[in-house]
């Protein structure tokens, strides 16, 4: 409890649990986004059912989105980013350590609530189960390319869309190999695990590479 | 006690150079005072001293027993941004910034540094409704929650009242008088006793500064 990381980390979590946080927004968007999907399609159960983890994931991949541009702006604008520079604490870490609370306040209740929106698009209880350890292990890749977004726009006002046009089409593969094993989960010639590990590989390879990247926008953010 | 050794200095920003050929001395217990027009570059200076920008020419070294650690982590900065969390009470702000600024786990409790600056009462208060003054208040408080040697501050006496500012320089007086060192933008008087000042001279353009 005294290290410096995790008051941070308390501290994220608390402000994005408060009012105007944004904490539970992300959430709330991605269940309107996929409860509007069979209004737009119509009641045809097997189109829901084949075409549904893929509404998911791209519901899930802009309700992230949708949080993230505040991830480092409102502490530029409150000049809490520059006090976190003059700590003694890398800036590598605190990147890591908001990203972590960011991921908790606004992707692990998607992981949750997917299963039961999974519902409402007709699919299959083994897809469903596909569907949340995809989300589940492909979330931490989207949000830490995110933060790389979210740094790099942190000076600029408005910078959210630039942002999502910036990020957006390095989620691609994300994209791809969490549709792909949520279908897998469900039959299919591609055995569950190989998209699964090609996802989980995504996760960890921007959990090492993105704090790095997000830092180094930061700390020239002003230059 | 640690010392503070400029030389050169030079700052540039969008591709013009605003500081030019800055070098002063500043010494455990002595406090510099920027002075000079809107625009002649304090902040900008300042900034750059916090390691908030680089420098693009210049020598800026600190000397004594805690001259491995850099500066920025030996400094208070104080800008024109309060620091501070409007949904979170001005104790949690202040908590927060004692265990991410200071090096050791003794730390004051918020509420005795929000009592030198006139606060107790409010410690509990989100931060969105204090006024401006108090805000200011709870952010200088911040000088209080972890020891650093240097103090920078970007016009900290912006919406203070009379009774504050008398506050503020008493910890002026007292961060001196135990080796520490002060660095100010200011166009109002502090209240710092025999300071140095910096006249940085009028804005960068009548200067023919562009780099």
């Amino acid at each position: 409890m005294r290290s410096p990381l995790s008051a941070l980390f308390w501290r994220e979590l608390r402000i994005a649990r408060s009012v105007g946080g944004g904490g539970a927004m992300g959430v709330v968007f991605f269940l309107i986004l996929v409860s509007l999907t069979p209004f737009a399609i119509g009641p045809d159960l097997n189109l829901l059912s084949r075409i549904g983890p893929a509404i998911l994931w791209i519901a899930a991949l802009l309700a992230t989105l949708l949080g993230l541009d505040r991830l480092f702006q409102a502490d530029a604008d409150d000049g809490s980013l520059d006090l976190l520079l003059t700590a003694a604490t890398p800036l590598e870490l605190i990147v890591l350590v908001k990203c972590l609370a960011h991921w908790i306040a606004t992707a692990l209740p998607l992981v949750v609530a997917s299963p039961l929106l999974g519902l409402t698009l007709a699919m299959e209880p083994e897809s469903l189960a596909g569907i949340s350890l995809s989300l589940l292990a492909g979330t931490p890749a989207l949000t830490m390319l995110g933060a790389i977004g979210a740094a790099l726009t942190a000076g600029l006002r408005r910078g959210g869309l630039l942002m999502a046009v910036l990020i957006l089409p390095l989620t691609t593969p994300v994209l791809i190999f969490g549709v792909s094993s949520a279908a897998a989960a469900s039959g299919g010639t591609v055995p569950f695990h190989i998209p699964m590990l090609i996802l989980s590989a995504l996760s960890l390879a921007s959990l090492a590479g993105a704090p790095f990247a997000a830092a180094a926008a930061l700390r020239a953010r002003d230059a | 006690m640690t010392s503070l050794l400029a030389r050169d200095l030079c700052v540039d920003r969008g591709g013009r150079t605003i500081v030019k050929n800055i070098s002063f001395d500043l010494r455990a217990g002595e406090a510099l005072v920027a002075l000079g027009r809107n625009g002649a570059g304090k902040s900008t200076l300042l900034r750059a001293i916090a390691g908030f920008l680089p420098l693009s020419g210049g020598r800026l070294s600190h000397t004594g027993a805690e001259a491995e650690i850099p500066l920025p982590e030996l400094s208070h900065y104080v800008g024109h941004a309060d620091g501070l969390k409007s949904a979170l009470t001005a104790a949690e702000n202040l908590a927060f910034w004692a265990r991410m600024l200071a090096r050791s786990d003794e730390t004051p409790s918020p509420s005795s540094a929000l009592q030198r600056v006139g606060l107790k009462r409010l410690a509990d208060f989100p931060v969105a409704y204090l006024s401006a003054g108090q805000k200011r208040r709870v952010a200088l408080a911040r000088l209080f929650m972890a020891p650093r040697p240097l103090w920078i501050l970007d016009e900290p006496a912006t919406a203070l009242d009379i009774a504050s500012q008398q506050v503020l320089a008493e910890a002026f007086a007292e961060h001196r008088a135990a080796g520490g060192m002060i660095l100010a933008a200011t166009h109002a008087p502090l209240g710092l006793v025999d300071a140095a000042t910096l006249d940085l001279g009028s804005a960068p353009a009548d200067l023919g500064g562009n780099a």
